[in-house]
């Protein structure tokens, strides 16, 4: 067991966890999107309270979203050890520092990045994890099923479509999401660099997939927020 | 003379490891733009010396790129504002009249500073000393072919063998991190047949001498290859990776 814990504490460990955390969480970003993209549809919430229902009911999707809370935490205390070990590794620092010329803005910012992110995701559950598990005041809404009897869902849709008529809202996501694509710009590639995945055959992937995660993604989770809060302004703005 | 510069000099002075240090500013008159960034400080020395000052004590060797001596961040970059040069390369020529150049010493942990410009390297021996090398049995001369290696492998073993242990990657690195030194080290060795016997217990060894230095752990942000005055590149630091983890993962260091 000595090996393991001194591989996994080791510099190099920690960077292995730092990329599989990260990438974890990289594959949850993918399945939380397509059930966010439900909300755009004008169904009055019958699809995406069918999905947000069905997540948090079925019990392997709430073991998994167990473990990723733990990958959240994990991932963002063992950034914390790294940078203050890192910290430490320069105690008098430069007078003049031109880190501009050799690396990017979002490789130096990661920790920046990181914790605007944290904020984002404290505030994201609060807003509606919270609200729909302990805040119980979500009501219900009734929709007529295949079988031809009614079911009770708790309307998030409602919910969602409220909160993304506020613009400081709006912002705050739009503004999160940005801080999620320069993470990634650095982070996704970072993590098979770590994980020693830096060859001639896959970079040309790692390049192609990064840009989904770092543009497209981030793009779509930004652009349902905006979407309802145009498509909600339209409406009541008009009066 | 026509095309000289007066350049203002902002350097590091300490007196020694024990005492705190501060930026003092010199004029350096006249100076030939042909001239290298390290004899226009010698020129700055004399002035001080003939004034009975102490002069800037900086490290320097070989003057032709090769010793890695020259360790002086240059206006916030290790060995100034060109890339894949030393700074006994630079030249003068990079600069303006009137500038003002701002001189540091490289700032780690695992690179105490001796002086001025000076600061303590050692801990790279010892992490060579902590597996940079192999066995060689003495005995009758082993014939110079007698081990096949192919050619993409020898070269990229020697693309690492031209680190020349500056530290400017450490210099360069926000966290402080030898990682590419390391890399380029241990990526030499393990590329080759001649660093097989060692090559598990060698990247273990390292890595854990690197760590005990004091030196930081490696983000990949990839300054230290930008500065690099051999332009190692970041696969090296992607090879000790994977070295790290096959090691720990079979070696019979339990």
């Amino acid at each position: 067991m000595n090996w393991f814990i001194s591989a996994v504490s080791s510099s190099v460990g920690k960077k292995i966890m730092m990329a599989l955390t990260g990438l974890f969480l990289c594959s949850f970003l993918v399945v939380h999107l397509i059930g966010n993209l439900q909300l755009l549809n004008l169904d009055l919430g019958l699809s995406f309270n069918t999905y947000a229902n069905f997540m948090s009911h079925n019990p392997v999707i709430q073991t998994i979203s167990k473990g990723n809370f733990i990958i959240i935490i994990a991932h963002a205390l063992i950034a914390l050890f790294l940078t203050r070990q890192n910290a430490a590794a320069r105690p008098i620092g430069y007078q003049v520092n031109k880190g501009s010329k050799n690396s990017t803005w979002s490789s130096r910012n990661m920790g920046l990045l990181g914790t605007i992110l944290l904020v984002f995701i404290a505030v994201h559950l609060y807003h509606f994890w919270w609200a729909v598990h302990y805040g119980g005041s979500i009501p219900s809404r009734e929709y007529l099923t295949d079988h031809g009897d009614l079911s009770s869902y708790t309307d998030l849709y409602q919910a969602v479509w409220f909160a993304f008529s506020n613009p400081y809202i709006v912002a705050f996501y739009v503004f999160s999401m940005i801080a999620m694509g320069y993470h990634l710009y650095h982070g996704f590639a970072s993590a098979f660099q770590s994980l020693g995945l830096n060859h001639v055959k896959y970079n040309f992937f790692i390049r192609a997939v990064g840009f989904l995660f770092y543009f497209v993604i981030p793009a779509l989770y930004a652009y349902i927020p905006l979407k309802i809060y145009f498509l909600t302004c339209s409406s009541s703005c008009s009066h | 003379m026509a095309g000289h510069m007066n350049i203002t000099l902002k350097v590091w002075r300490q007196k020694n490891a024990n005492t705190k240090g501060k930026l003092v500013s010199y004029d350096a008159k006249d100076v030939s733009p042909d001239m290298s960034f390290l004899e226009m400080i010698d020129e700055v020395n004399e002035v001080l010396i003939k004034k009975g000052e102490e002069a800037i004590a900086f490290d320097h060797d070989c003057r032709e790129g090769i010793c890695g001596m020259c360790s002086m961040v240059i206006d916030g970059r290790p060995h100034g504002p060109k890339e894949g040069i030393t700074t006994c390369q630079l030249h003068m020529r990079s600069f303006k009249d009137g500038d003002t150049i701002t001189i540091e010493p490289w700032r780690a942990k695992g690179f105490p500073v001796v002086k001025d410009l000076v600061v303590d390297r050692s801990a790279f021996d010892r992490i060579i000393q902590a597996g940079g090398y192999i066995s060689v049995n003495t005995g009758v001369t082993i014939d110079a072919n007698a081990i096949a290696i192919s050619k993409q492998d020898s070269d990229k073993a020697f693309d690492a063998a031209t680190c020349i242990g500056c530290g400017a990657c450490v210099a360069a690195c926000k966290n402080a991190s030898a990682m590419l030194f390391l890399s380029a080290k241990v990526s030499q060795l393990s590329l080759l047949p001649q660093g097989h016997p060692e090559r598990k217990s060698r990247v273990e060894n390292m890595l854990q001498q690197m760590e005990d230095e004091g030196f930081g752990n490696c983000s990949n942000t990839g300054a230290c290859s930008v500065e690099c005055p051999k332009e190692i590149s970041q696969e090296h630091i992607a090879r000790l990776n994977r070295e790290f983890i096959a090691a720990k993962a079979s070696s019979e260091n339990v």
